[in-house]
């Protein structure tokens, strides 16, 4: 059986390597990727405090389908929003969008 | 089974991270994405595995591929993105010390020792799981499960506001944005 730490490791890991891309990265849409890396580790973390804690309940379950489901739309709301920035700069980059009205 | 997964998460996140193309990022967060799914499986939360699937593999991701043809030709050939030296480093050094950090918290508090034995997991059933989704009482999760369909109603609304043409052709009004 594996030992719990090794689940642990592995969304911290998840975890900080989606913050490094969200560091690094100055193309929105990598920004948002990188996003998703962040939401998946917060999400594997509640799968396995669930399954470890309280097998026979179902709270960190819920959380997680309902995380799924919140991020699908942020992310939908985030690419309309790049979208529209595409639309108005003509460009995806951070560094074109430092003023916010033109 | 679990090392494998392992390895796939972690390779395809930091070879998403890295990688120039941006196409390449979207097909190795799908990896990440499958792997996350496995690692559900795995924990015997099989719903899970299969929303992670059709939600995020199938439907997240499909988005993100339009999104990325439909915003810029330059990015797709990776010619724009410049990534300075020191921002890559000052990415690093944060990273890992905030790794190290929630690393050093969780080894010396002995978060877990009580109950470190990992139950063999038996597999949810579909009726437990749809029970307590719409059930109401003590156990029940009625009240998040219709909030988050306001909730979905209003991006959906959002997301049309927000990439709608503002200009005066009206032709491709709305187009965007719904998923």
């Amino acid at each position: 059986m594996i030992p719990v730490e090794c689940y642990f490791a592995l969304s911290a890991m998840l975890f900080f390597i989606g913050f490094f891309g969200f560091v690094t990265r100055r193309n929105l849409i990598a920004m948002l990727i990188s996003v998703e890396l962040v939401l998946n580790a917060v999400d594997i973390n509640f799968a396995v405090f669930n399954r470890i804690l309280y097998p026979g309940q179902l709270e960190g379950f819920f959380f997680t389908l309902f995380s799924i489901g919140v991020s699908a739309a942020e992310s939908a709301v985030a690419i309309a929003i790049i979208i529209n920035v595409y639309r108005n700069f003509k460009s995806d980059q951070v560094n074109s969008i430092e003023n916010m009205k033109w | 089974m679990f090392c494998i997964l392992a390895v796939v998460i972690l390779g395809s996140a930091i070879m998403c991270v890295t990688t120039k193309r941006i196409m390449r990022a979207a097909t190795f967060l799908l990896f990440v994405l499958f792997g996350v799914a496995g690692i559900y499986f795995l924990l015997d939360y099989t719903f899970l595995g299969a929303a992670q699937i059709s939600i995020y593999a199938g439907g997240i991701t499909m988005m993100y591929i339009f999104a990325i043809q439909l915003v810029s030709k330059r990015t797709l050939q990776g010619l724009e993105e410049h990534v300075k030296g020191s921002r890559v480093l000052v990415g690093v050094l944060a990273a890992l010390i905030g790794f190290g950090t929630v690393m050093i918290v969780f080894f010396k508090n002995q978060l877990f020792d009580v109950m470190a034995t990992m139950t063999e997991g038996e597999e949810v059933p579909m009726e437990q799981i749809g029970t307590a989704l719409v059930g109401a009482d003590k156990y029940g999760w009625v009240l998040p499960f219709e909030f988050i369909s306001i909730f979905l109603l209003a991006c959906i609304i959002g997301g049309i506001m927000i990439a709608r043409n503002r200009s005066e052709n009206t032709l491709n009004k709305g187009k965007e944005g719904k998923q």
